[in-house]
């Protein structure tokens, strides 16, 4: 169970634009590998290279011995893919679909039942695709993903275009999903997602990796201070900057903010003056890493 | 095998359950046959309708067997306000108006309808010539029979049953193959099956053996109800239409295939088939015979598949020829197939 990736020198160019370009990296047998980037990074394109979809124009990709983009039936029975769009076949129950690719796999017919099972989609066995909400769709779309027991499976945006609730409820059927040892790759520009998910992630930007490690060191590493908020009203302005010492101070409508690089002198000092109701403390997550490694401005 | 044959189950459950497609293949052209079959039961002629004025010796006068022999085209009418008459005449409502005065036989007709006019003119120098030559009292010395050069059984529903089900099978050959590869292509099954240990051939395949479970449906349809409903004969080499419709339905397909690989939406897919099919299907003949029809139209014919098809099923499957006539259909089909294809190969992408 579980397969070895191993991505070196990955390049490919659309006309002028490189999409990718010099990608390298290695997942390990039974991890969770997140590649994270804003749209356009280069994410899909590389995920495309990897499962074999495309052959890279310089580079080579390895899943253990096979080079993907041969299509070799014994790699492909191993593998299992969720591509972006939902591809279904038209008109066709969730349990017709999930029949449908299990043949195609070889798989035995009582695999459907397991796998509605485990997505919960039970009850809607006999509604069409068509007729499916987003959060269904996607889940079934994994299940097809799933149904021949694949050692490794890839993901692309998983739970984009998904409401909140349904995003949650995804994540609860993708972490499960290399319990039994498979490795998973993931694509996605949800930080959250990724820092829940992922054992190790690569934050992607104009076709290169700026970084990859597992979501809690980038953090680390980020080494950026931590907000603390207060009600309005808990104690004044000029409190807040005699406690802050040199610390940063915004007084908004909504909050009064210290940005603090020493927490515990701070809050025990609240703590000390009473004023730790309504507070909260918010430390650097994924998505400040991001931020920093993508820059913050607004791309069209 | 599973693979293949689990992919056509597939495909041929999306179209049972896409009333569009089932209307468009199947319900569609048979509302033609209907129409057709029933609006030209008898050949097309209808009746003249003639209003007689006063007392016409020639016709009231004549014996039981010539009375029975015009009264098979002519519908006389008797009436005696001659002004009525002429208007209804001019009108349209009647063809023409029929007097004697004296010994002269006077016809009123319009011109409106110039083929009936002649019709008419020439029945009654006719029943004039006869009548003078029964006052003699001599057996005409001078006889004519005629004989039509077409096999007489080729009424209505015998020539559009073939030619309607051709016009079926080409449009939903290619809509099918149209519309399965642009929907795949954009909703990512196409790139899907790519990573799943399936042959393509398989997939291409399974999408053939669609096509031809639909066009033989199609046929058994057509046939079905021109027997039961519009006294459809075959005749010995029909089964000759299977290979016709198997090399039919691959030619189509390759044109539904160009149409879906050029296509980026399946709107588009489906506005290119239509702009394909149906003037073929006028050019081929599936609407009415082109027996009359400009010597370009039959070139252009020449160059369409569907016009080959039709030739052979009508050869085939209700003129009587041998098993022969049908060859160079398919072997024609077969080619136009191969070309077509291999130009749809050439603009075919994976994914958008």
């Amino acid at each position: 169970m579980g397969v070895e990736i191993r991505a070196e020198g990955l390049v490919m160019t659309y006309g002028d634009t490189r999409a990718v370009d010099g990608v390298s990296f290695t997942v390990a047998s039974g991890e969770f590998f997140g590649l994270l980037g804003p749209n356009g990074a280069g994410k899909t394109t590389t995920l495309e290279m990897i499962e074999g979809l495309r052959k890279p124009q310089a580079g080579t990709v390895r899943i253990d011995q096979y080079e993907p983009w041969k299509r070799e039936p014994a790699l492909q029975r191993r593998m299992g893919v969720q591509l972006q769009a939902s591809s279904f076949f038209e008109r066709l129950t969730a349990r017709e679909q999930l029949d449908t690719f299990g043949s195609l796999y070889g798989v035995a017919a009582g695999r459907t039942d397991e796998m509605l099972e485990e997505v919960g989609l039970v009850d809607k066995a006999d509604v069409r695709t068509e007729d499916l909400s987003g959060g269904q769709k996607q889940r079934l779309s994994i299940a097809c993903a799933l149904i021949h027991d694949p050692d490794v499976v890839f993901l692309d945006e998983p739970t984009a275009a998904l409401d909140p609730q349904a995003r949650r409820n995804l994540w609860d059927v993708l972490r499960t999903m290399n319990d039994s040892g498979r490795t998973v790759v993931l694509t996605t520009h949800y930080m959250d997602e990724a820092e829940v998910l992922c054992d190790r992630v690569a934050i992607m930007d104009a076709g290169k990796i700026l970084e990859l490690d597992t979501p809690a060191a980038l953090v680390r590493g980020l080494d950026a201070p931590v907000r603390i908020s207060l009600a309005p009203g808990t104690i004044t302005v000029e409190t807040a900057r005699e406690i802050a010492g040199g610390d940063p101070v915004v007084d908004e409508e909504s909050a009064l903010t210290i940005t603090t690089r020493e927490p515990s002198r701070v809050l025990t000092q609240l703590a000390n003056r009473d004023a730790l109701d309504g507070l909260s403390v918010k430390g650097a997550s994924l998505e400040d890493v991001f931020l920093e490694l993508t820059g913050r401005e607004y791309r069209a | 095998m599973r693979p293949l044959r689990s992919l056509a189950t597939a495909m041929l459950k999306g179209y049972f359950r896409d009333r569009m497609a089932l209307f468009f293949s199947i319900i569609f052209p048979l509302m033609f046959l209907v129409l057709f079959g029933g609006i030209f039961t008898d050949d097309g002629a209808s009746k003249a309708d003639v209003i007689q004025i006063g007392h016409v010796a020639i016709l009231d006068d004549a014996p039981k067997e010539a009375k029975a022999a015009y009264a098979k085209s002519l519908g006389i009418h008797k009436s005696t306000d001659e002004a009525a008459a002429l208007r209804k005449v001019k009108k349209g409502d009647a063809d023409a108006l029929i007097t004697q005065k004296g010994d002269t036989l006077v016809l009123h007709f319009s011109r409106a309808d110039p083929v009936k006019a002649a019709e008419l003119q020439g029945q009654f120098q006719a029943i004039v010539q006869a009548a003078n030559i029964a006052v003699t009292g001599q057996p005409p010395k001078f006889n004519v029979t005629t004989q039509q050069v077409e096999d007489e059984s080729l009424s209505a529903i015998q020539f559009y049953t073939p030619s309607l089900l051709g016009w079926a099978i080409a449009a939903g050959a290619t809509f099918g193959a149209a519309a399965n590869l642009v929907v795949w292509r954009k909703n990512g099954l196409l790139r899907r099956l790519r990573l799943a240990p399936v042959r393509t051939s398989s997939v291409v395949l399974a999408r053939v053996a669609v096509s031809l479970a639909i066009a033989l449906m199609q046929a058994a349809i057509f046939i079905g109800i021109g027997k039961a409903f519009f006294g459809l004969q075959l005749t010995g080499w029909w089964p000759m239409i299977i290979p016709l419709l198997v090399a039919g339905t691959l030619a189509f397909m390759s044109i539904g295939l160009f149409a879906g690989a050029i296509s980026k939406t399946e709107e588009a897919a489906i506005g290119i088939s239509n702009f394909v099919v149906l003037p073929m299907a006028f050019l081929s003949g599936s609407f009415f015979s082109l027996d009359g029809a400009p010597g370009w139209i039959a070139t252009v014919g020449k160059l369409l598949p569907l016009k080959h098809l039709n030739e052979g099923m009508l050869d085939t499957m209700v003129r009587g020829d041998g098993p022969s006539s049908a060859v160079m259909p398919i072997v024609f089909l077969l080619g136009f197939a191969v070309v077509v294809t291999a130009i749809a190969s050439r603009f075919f992408r994976w994914d958008d």
